[in-house]
């Protein structure tokens, strides 16, 4: 019938839209064949009909798990991923969101690899009005978290929110280093840390699913920050990450200030998914 | 998951190769596979469609069905013609007649810019060129500061105003090259989205300015279907002269390659493979096809 060339014309550009925004073919497959089956069963017959199922079933598998209230004093983060996606950045970014609630924030300069990294925090922690704890460039990233949390146990803060080097998750022996600092960390406090969050930007294709499996590996992601969603990039790879590794979105980037941050809406997310350029 | 399709694409290969007489539907069912694969890969969709379609033209052809293995026909005729979409031979840096040259960077924020214009700097160095780096990017927090210290490191000089005109003080470091005999400008600037109107336009006026012999756009290997959006965006407004694409040591299969060659028809110059200074090789389109393809 003419009804059936419609969906599936539809269909193939719902393929597409998800296609361009980095969802992957595996999991576009998917989600197209359990909307045909979706849509037989709940006889949708116009494309509002298709996208609204399609809308309410990703918004569910996006929905990261209601955020815990934080027992923890300090409540240690550390901060993971590949090179440039935005660590640093997203570190102003989370410690502005915690200081508006009245905390008060310890950040440990951790990456002691990049050129200039120290500085750059530093530059931050200083904006933002927070401690810092840092050592020389070519330190032991690991003796620096063991500082900071010294320092932050001693000054009762709130939150530590320690800046790790880009790494690409291929290289054994950096992700070897990342797993010493967590065990550096669950040492000193045990428990912590209470929070890894792995940095994804959204500009980036099917490899970040790969990027995530390893950090998973390495150091227990609890959640993705998914930065740089202010340019046309809409990170549909955090879909297959959702569904493959069960690792959720909490937070978006959305620009270089430390106040273009927000929590993440899976509802307002998939709105960016689908908005045709 | 990309191993898997790897495997998959070789096997489609391997039967293709075996294949005595190919038919329309062996044919039609190996372009599926080899779609997917370049999709996994990150090629851009629409880049994808083209190039399966000139595949599939080039298969059909009346040479592949009389060949005598017609399976391995067709594998040729994919890598050819990527390789052949990829650039075909390796592209060079043009230099100016009288030095300076001034060689521009640009692009997206984080994808390897500040580390390529060391790593181009130690390159050029060793073909007994004098470089000198120009920090233009006043924006980033400590970018000025991480230029002086790769620059440090490598023994080349580093010009800077602080928090200046990124205009004027490229400007600037040319007469400040002459002075000092150094026959290369590499210019460092900041990262900016290509829809970021005022920040697009400071490269506009950069480049009127400065008149670069080169321009390259620096691009991150793991970027995805974005790649054609933000090539298009610096290609229209700055007509660049060459890609860079970085942070190639790792297991991104970079398709974002082919997607920013077939859009913007700029040849792919040199890979950033690491995050050392040595970490850097000249673009070679073999390899890539190779590598975008899993073979
Ligand atoms: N447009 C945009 N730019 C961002 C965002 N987050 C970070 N950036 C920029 O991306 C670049 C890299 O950010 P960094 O915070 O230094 O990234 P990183 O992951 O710490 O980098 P390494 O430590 O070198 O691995 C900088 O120019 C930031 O200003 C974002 O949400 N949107
Ligand atoms: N593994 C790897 N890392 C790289 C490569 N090139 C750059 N990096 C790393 O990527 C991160 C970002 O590099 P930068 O040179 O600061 O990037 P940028 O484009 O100047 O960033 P902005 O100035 O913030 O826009 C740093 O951690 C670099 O060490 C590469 O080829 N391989
Ligand atoms: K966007
Ligand atoms: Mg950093
Ligand atoms: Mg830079």
């Amino acid at each position: 019938s003419a009804h059936k060339k419609i969906d599936e014309d539809l269909l193939e550009e719902i393929e597409e839209i998800l296609i361009t925004g980095d969802v992957g073919v595996d999991t576009t497959m998917e989600i197209i064949e359990h909307l045909r089956q979706q849509a037989k069963r709940q006889k949708a017959e116009s494309p509002e009909d298709l996208q609204k199922i399609l809308k309410e079933e990703l918004s569910r598998q996006l929905l990261a798990p209601p955020e815990e209230s934080v027992t923890h004093r300090p409540y240690v983060v550390l901060v993971v991923g590949v090179n440039g996606t935005g660590k640093t950045t997203s570190i102003a970014k989370l410690a502005h969101h915690y200081k508006q609630q009245g905390k008060n924030v310890l950040l440990a300069a951790a990456d002691t690899f990049r050129a200039a990294a120290i500085e750059q925090l530093d530059i931050w922690a200083q904006r933002l009005g927070c401690e810092i704890i840092k050592h020389q460039p070519g330190a032991d990233p690991a003796a620096v978290v063991f500082d900071a949390l010294t320092a932050a146990k001693a000054r009762n803060v709130d939150y530590v929110i320690i800046d790790t080097a880009g790494r690409l998750h291929t290289k054994v022996n950096l992700m070897s280093e990342l797993s010493k600092i967590y065990r550096v960390i669950d040492k000193q406090i045990p428990g912590a840390p209470h929070e890894v969050i792995l940095v994804i930007d959204a500009g980036n294709g099917q490899n970040a699913v790969n990027q995530a499996r390893e950090f998973v590996k390495a150091v227990k992601v609890n959640s993705i920050f998914l930065t740089k969603l202010d340019g046309t990039a809409r990170g549909g790879v955090v879909l297959s990450i959702k569904r493959q590794l069960g690792i959720p979105v909490k937070y978006i980037g959305l620009g270089e200030k430390m106040t273009d941050f927000e929590l993440f809406n899976p509802q307002e997310f998939l709105e960016g998914l689908f908005a045709k350029e | 998951m990309l191993e898997e399709l790897t495997s998959k694409l070789e096997s489609t290969f391997r039967r293709l190769r075996g294949y005595g007489k190919l038919t329309e539907k062996n044919i039609a069912d190996s372009l599926k596979e080899i779609r997917r694969a370049l999709l996994e890969a990150d090629v851009n969709y629409k880049v994808v469609k083209d190039f399966v379609a000139s595949v599939q033209k080039k298969a059909v052809g009346e040479e592949v069905l009389r060949s005598v293995t017609p399976g391995q026909m067709i594998v040729k005729i994919v890598h050819d013609e990527m390789v052949r979409l990829l650039g075909g031979t390796t592209a060079t840096l043009k230099t100016a007649g009288i030095p300076p040259t001034i060689i521009m960077l640009v692009g997206l924020q984080g994808s390897g810019k500040t580390t390529f214009a060391a790593k181009l700097a130690k390159y050029l160095q060793k073909k007994n060129r004098k470089p000198l780096l120009v920090a233009a990017d006043v924006y980033r927090p400590a970018a000025i500061q991480q230029l002086k210290i790769l620059g440090r490191s490598i023994n080349v000089p580093v010009y800077e105003e602080g928090i200046g005109d990124p205009v004027k003080i490229a400007f600037n470091a040319i007469s400040y090259a002459r002075q000092h005999m150094l026959d290369t400008i590499i210019l460092d600037t900041a990262g900016r989205l290509h829809i970021d109107e005022q920040m697009m336009e400071e490269l506009v006026k950069i480049k009127k300015r400065i008149r670069p012999h080169e321009i390259l756009f620096v691009a991150d290997g793991m970027t995805g279907q974005d790649a054609v959006n933000t090539a298009s965006q610096f290609a229209e407004r700055l007509n660049f002269d060459g890609v860079v694409l970085t942070k190639m040591d790792g297991d991104a299969r970079g398709g974002a390659a082919l997607s920013i060659k077939a859009i913007t028809g700029k040849p792919i110059k040199f890979m950033g493979v690491g995050e050392k200074l040595e970490d850097i090789e000249q673009f070679h389109p073999d390899r890539m096809a190779s590598r975008i393809l899993g073979m």
